[in-house]
């Protein structure tokens, strides 16, 4: 009954074994899709927070996304460049550290999800898909037509941030941190789902007048919860952009939205590990579909299509059989 | 900046608003009758377009193109409605996002394969190109005007169908107590099936008129999607007269905001910074807009929360 534990177990350790066994047999392009795997998983963990424990469907989570990624070229890009930050009201510099960046990168996801989601947690349903949808939509719009960073072309950025102690550089180096901190995130989401507040935050998903009526306000716990998966999701786009060197409004895109949550289904909504076993089936299918034919897209639109569907639950659904917490 | 100017720039926007409309009418149907989101409404509209160059490469006309974009979005629309769409009428919303994003990746991709990647172009009817003159001394493309024309008339159509006819009657029973009606002995699914191809046949319609103006390219439904649920949010789900309403809203602010933010930061900004200011805020003011909406009214202007 109990198989879930043993799944996510195996999930992660495979995540682990893949790129150790690519670094023996020299294939840093598999280390780097690797990375890529947990790097996307991280931003799925973000959205599993507002979607599988909060039950808010986000359909703009690229916003949140991409906020982390330009907060990255916003602060990296003036080293690069030989300038200040900003000159006033106090003169500052940017920064080549990845600390500080994911600190940066939270913050604006923070603010960001903050302002978004107390307008969009006004409504709820259909309506809560499409707002959070035109909301990230305004963001490309304007991260295309404000011409200081890059506009539609985006930024570049010459050499990865650095990490005290740490050649990021080297890719299995780099993995290493995005998983580090995909676990630490995989942490968080665990040890939120089981605190007060996160079963608070279930009773407002599954009868929100009976939350009220005991006294707590779901509109507050929903907008905290989208909140930190804005955030998260965030820090996911911070190390995106920097696994690639390089931003541009295609992370804000409402496709990247779409991956998202695709990803996160895959694995199965709610699952903890869900978005970890989502990104690694996601990045293999594009990966193998697109090795067959240069109209992937097309079947992998199809195989989607197969697992809503007829699969319902996800791969971990599947594999552990029982439905859980998800309603 | 001339009275004229701003008057042709209205006009654009009516044009826009009400093309707008075509898509949103058939997304607030669907949701209304069926409680489906749709994100494939925007690859039928793409559909349309492409079978209207088509036909029109091929036969030379562009009104056998036009019957061809409402025949071959009706049938996509009822095909993907038969094979797919009925399955996620009792799912819940995540489902149905998911299921329609692997539609779009499907159409897309699909129409990239039979198509390419180059973008098709289609003409404007020789009977319809050129401008005129219009009371005031205004020059203004016929063809748009002609687009204002049918998008009005299609709306009156639909109030005409919704209010008057025994369908209409139908789709409002559908809305409101679909088990009642089906125990009263309606065809539900055939309703539905009737309602989907309905919808698709207004996107497909919207895409090859448009297409006539624009380029007819793979995603070309997309950005035109998020519009149109930016306009049933600020008119209310399931509400054609809120869809009408805010199509207009948004095709107007839109157009005009483009065009008057720039020159309004040029009062007091150099021109280079107020164009690239005014810009930007002009792409973002259709979703300022939206949010105040929603913090007057959250159910839209129209809606029924």
């Amino acid at each position: 009954m109990r198989r879930e534990p043993l799944i996510n177990l195996v999930i992660i350790l495979l995540l682990l074994a893949v790129p150790l066994t690519a670094q023996a047999m020299d294939e840093p392009f598999i280390v780097t899709l690797a990375t890529k795997v947990a790097i996307l998983a991280l931003a799925g963990v973000g959205l599993n927070i507002a979607l599988g424990l909060g039950g808010m469907v986000s359909l703009g989570h690229a916003a949140f996304f991409g906020i982390g990624g330009y907060m990255m070229a916003v602060l990296a890009a003036p080293v690069q460049a030989y300038e200040p930050l900003m000159t006033w009201p106090i003169e500052l510099a940017g920064t080549k550290s990845m600390p500080l960046i994911w600190l940066g990168a939270v913050i604006a996801g923070a603010l960001g999800a903050l302002a978004i989601g107390a307008l969009s947690l006004r409504t709820s349903g259909v309506y809560f898909i499409m707002i959070t949808l035109a909301f990230g939509q305004m963001l490309y719009y304007f991260a295309i037509s404000w011409p200081a960073y890059g506009g539609e072309d985006g930024i570049a950025i010459y050499v990865r941030n650095g990490f005290p102690g740490l050649n990021t550089l080297d890719p299995l180096q780099f993995f290493a941190l995005a998983y580090a901190v995909l676990l630490l995130a995989l942490l968080l989401a665990h040890r939120l789902g089981a605190s007060p507040f996160g079963l608070a935050l279930a009773g407002a998903r599954q009868a929100p007048a009976r939350v009220a009526a005991l006294g707590i306000r779901p509109y507050s716990l929903k907008l905290t919860a989208f909140v930190l998966s804005g955030a998260v999701t965030a820090l996911a786009g911070a190390l995106y952009a920097d696994l690639n060197r390089f931003v541009s409004p295609s992370m804000l895109s409402w496709h990247t939205s779409g991956e998202i949550m695709v990803l996160v289904i895959l694995g199965g909504v709610g699952r903890l590990f869900g978005p970890v076993a989502g990104a690694a089936l996601y990045i293999l299918l594009e990966h193998l579909l697109g090795g067959i034919s240069e109209h992937w897209q097309f079947f992998l639109g199809l195989i989607l299509l197969g697992i809503v569907l007829f699969a319902r639950g996800g791969l971990i659904g599947t594999l552990a059989g029982r439905e859980v917490a998800h309603d | 900046m001339s009275a004229m100017l701003l008057i042709e720039q209205a006009l654009n926007g009516l044009q826009y608003g009400v093309m707008l409309f075509l898509m949103a009418a058939g997304l607030t149907l669907v949701f209304g009758v069926m409680g489906l989101i749709n994100l494939a409404h925007g690859s039928l509209y793409m559909v349309g377009a492409f079978a209207c160059a088509g036909v029109a490469a091929a036969t030379g006309s562009f009104w056998l193109g036009l019957a061809a974009s409402l025949a071959a979005a009706a049938a996509a629309g009822a095909i993907v409605e038969l094979t797919v769409i009925r399955r996620l009428y009792a799912r819940d919303h995540l489902d149905q996002v998911l299921a329609t994003f692997a539609l779009i990746l499907v159409f897309s991709e699909g129409t990239r394969w039979l198509f390419g990647s180059f973008p098709l172009y289609l003409d404007i009817p020789a009977a319809l190109a050129g401008p005129i003159t219009l009371p005031g001394g205004i020059e203004y493309p016929l063809y748009r005007l002609v687009l204002i024309g049918i998008g009005l008339a299609v709306a009156a159509g639909l109030f005409w169908l919704i209010g008057a006819t025994r369908l209409g009657v139908r789709i409002r029973a559908g809305e409101a107590d679909r088990e009642m009606i089906a125990a009263l002995g309606v065809d539900i699914s055939r309703l539905y099936t009737i309602v989907f191809a309905l919808g698709a046949a207004l996107a497909g319609l919207a895409g090859a008129l448009v297409g006539a103006l624009q380029s007819v390219q793979v995603g070309m439904g997309e950005p035109v999607l998020i519009l149109a649920f930016v306009v049933i949010v600020i008119g209310g789900i399931g509400s054609i007269k809120g869809a009408l309403v805010g199509a207009i809203l948004v095709g107007l602010t839109d157009t005009l905001g483009r065009f008057l933010l720039p020159a309004a930061f040029g009062t007091f900004l150099p021109p280079s910074e107020a164009t690239s200011i005014g810009a930007a805020l002009a792409s973002m003011l259709i979703y300022i807009l939206m949010a105040a909406i929603l913090v007057i009214r959250p159910g839209g202007l129209y809606g029924r929360v």
